[in-house]
């Protein structure tokens, strides 16, 4: 994993002096403020408004991973940038893995941002005006700690898309569709395919596991399921895994 | 007393920095190089030349570990390539054909980034950046700029710098002066010239004039296949077997060819120009005896008393004409190596290219 920090800390770097970051940041802060406010109009409600907060986290991540990611090996390999840094001893591992890492971190850190308003609209309600707290600790842990483990998926999505084409554009629109597949394709399967869809007893737990919302009730009421970090971590590191082949494939052909 | 005289043998030996054997790349149907094999001693300046498609950048890039050779052996410093790709990438400096540089970084931060790259220390690192800065003349203005604003000729430097960046043993440029000035050609002559010696470096270009004032040995590649290698001395000598003298001399044509052909009976005399104002020719003087001197020419021109010579120069054969002649010997070579039932129209198409 030689060169690994310097691929990770490089990324974070250009990822901030990249407009499209500030972009996606200003765009995601503004759909969450926007979700937030809807959630208080609401009140009372019977979820509670830190529980609803992650709800719609499809929505600002569908466009936000791309803008993070499209950018990230699609436009080395363009640049030819790609081919400079493979003839250092930096190895194709360490520059996914870092290519990842800097996107992952600048991710966390917009979500991060945004679990400030519940939090700024906790500090400014006087307590005890409502029954309930707005910055409930175990719903919002909950809910960023689920955003962080699906988000490492998303984002290794977006860098598999990244991987496989030499346009931004491209790249964007991949990781956009991997994304709404994996994100909403079964949910979308259970709404709209009829009142029920009937598959055999065995194959439910399957279908279930693949849930992404099944997976963000059970975070948000604060219990921690393994196996969705399994399901997550792994279909990362494969993704990922397919990301360093093909660096190494296009670079030493 | 005979292992003294192995001894001795091994340490006169020069040093071997890079060494091809066999060194073939195919790609689906196309061989990019076929076969190739040299040698480059320790710190030798070697120019890599060959027409656009010959296989150079492919060898270039064979040699920084950066793509695979289908068969064959290459080692730097006496570290296999295939081996130990990782361990040749520390003693290499590279920098790739068309330079690619990310427009968005400024050049020190670029230059402290790829150190970290290449497994310098941070301090060193920074150290390392604004040597190389200073070397390729980027520690003034163009030290803070950022490197999409950069002029061509800058971020050349900015390319050279980068593979000068760990002090590498060995530094290979895939056309480092394309696009550039005389002046700033000249400075980057300049830099291989003061680091003679020190490094080994493997060079290709298209200037050709610019590749015999640089290197100390060249390599001439055509069809992935290398056609010529030697001094540039050597291969004038290989290539270009006729000795011209270009002489301004005042007197009859005719008889001055039959007065030459009587030091050589093949020599070719013919007049370049019109004679001038003052009835001076300039006449070529094509002669394979390679023995022949000016002073005899002079000599036999000089028993006229009614002959006047105004000047007498001997006419080196250029790069160029020696490149010409080595790429096109190859295509010949190919050419009659092709069985005879081959397609017409394709046969055509190539002595249309030749």
């Amino acid at each position: 994993m030689r060169g690994f920090l310097a691929i990770a800390r490089h990324e974070v770097f250009v990822l901030l002096i990249s407009p499209a970051t500030y972009v996606a940041g200003f765009l995601f802060l503004l759909m969450m403020w926007l979700v937030y406010w809807l959630i208080l109009k609401d009140l009372p409600s019977e979820d509670l408004p830190a529980s609803s907060f992650f709800q719609l986290f499809w929505l600002p991540v569908l466009f936000m991973v791309p803008l993070l990611t499209m950018r990230t090996l699609a436009e080395e390999r363009r640049m030819g940038t790609l081919e400079s840094t493979l003839t250092t001893p930096t190895t194709p591992l360490a520059i996914v893995v870092g290519k990842f890492s800097g996107a992952y971190l600048v991710f966390l850190a917009f979500w991060v941002l945004a679990l400030g308003y519940p939090i700024l609209t906790a500090l400014q309600v006087p307590e005890g005006s409502a029954n309930f707290s707005f910055a409930g600790g175990s719903q919002l842990t909950g809910g960023l700690l689920f955003v962080a483990v699906s988000g490492a998926m998303y984002i290794a999505a977006g860098i598999f898309a990244s991987s496989l084409t030499r346009s931004q554009f491209v790249a964007a629109m991949l990781c956009f569709a991997i994304l709404f597949i994996v994100i909403l394709g079964e949910q979308l399967l259970f709404t709209y395919s009829g009142t029920q869809i009937v598959v055999a007893d065995r194959w439910q737990p399957i279908l279930d596991y693949f849930r992404t919302f099944r997976h963000l009730e059970d975070f948000s009421r604060g219990i921690v399921d393994t196996r969705p970090f399994v399901l997550y971590f792994s279909s990362a590191i494969v993704m990922l895994g397919i990301a360093v082949v093909v660096v190494e494939r296009k670079a030493t052909r | 007393m005979r292992l003294f005289a192995c001894i001795a043998v091994l340490m006169s030996a020069p040093e071997i920095s890079i060494e091809a054997t066999g060194l073939t790349k195919v790609y689906g149907p196309l061989t990019a190089i076929d076969e190739v094999s040299f040698e480059v001693e320790k710190g030798e300046v070697l120019g890599f030349l060959g027409p656009n498609g010959a296989g150079k950048s492919t060898t270039m890039r064979i040699l920084c570990g950066l793509v695979r050779a289908t068969s064959g052996s290459a080692s730097v410093g006496g570290i296999s390539v295939v081996e130990h790709p990782e361990k040749v990438k520390r003693l290499v400096g590279y920098m790739p054909e068309h330079n690619p540089l990310p427009e968005e970084l400024r050049v020190v931060e670029y230059l402290r980034y790829r150190a970290r790259l290449k497994g310098m220390e941070t301090r060193e690192g920074h150290h390392r950046a604004e040597e190389v800065m200073e070397l390729c003349d980027l520690h003034r203005k163009a030290r803070r700029q950022i490197i999409g604003s950069l002029s061509k000729g800058f971020r050349q430097r900015v390319g050279i710098a980068d593979a000068l960046l760990t002090h590498p043993e060995v530094v290979i440029m895939d056309e480092p002066t394309i696009g550039l000035d005389p002046h700033q050609t000249k400075i980057i002559r300049d830099l291989i010239n003061n680091r003679r010696g020190q490094m080994t470096f493997v060079l290709s270009s298209h200037i050709l004039p610019e590749v015999e004032l640089c290197c100390d040995r060249l390599l001439i590649i055509n069809q992935g296949r290398i056609v010529a290698k030697g001094t540039s001395e050597s291969l004038r000598q290989e290539y270009i077997p006729a000795q011209v003298f270009r002489v301004k001399v005042r007197g009859d044509i005719e008889e001055l060819t039959k007065v030459l052909r009587e030091i050589d009976s093949e020599m070719e005399v013919s007049a370049l120009l019109e004679k001038d104002k003052e009835g001076f020719h300039d006449i070529s003087v094509k002669t394979l005896d390679r023995s022949i001197t000016g002073e005899q020419l002079l000599t036999a021109i000089l028993k006229r008393d009614s002959w006047r010579v105004r000047e007498i120069t001997e006419v080196q054969a250029s790069l160029e004409e020696i490149f010409l002649a080595a790429t096109k010997r190859s295509w010949e070579e190919t050419l009659s190596r092709k069985p005879v039932y081959s397609d017409p129209a394709r046969s055509t198409q190539v002595n249309t290219t030749e």
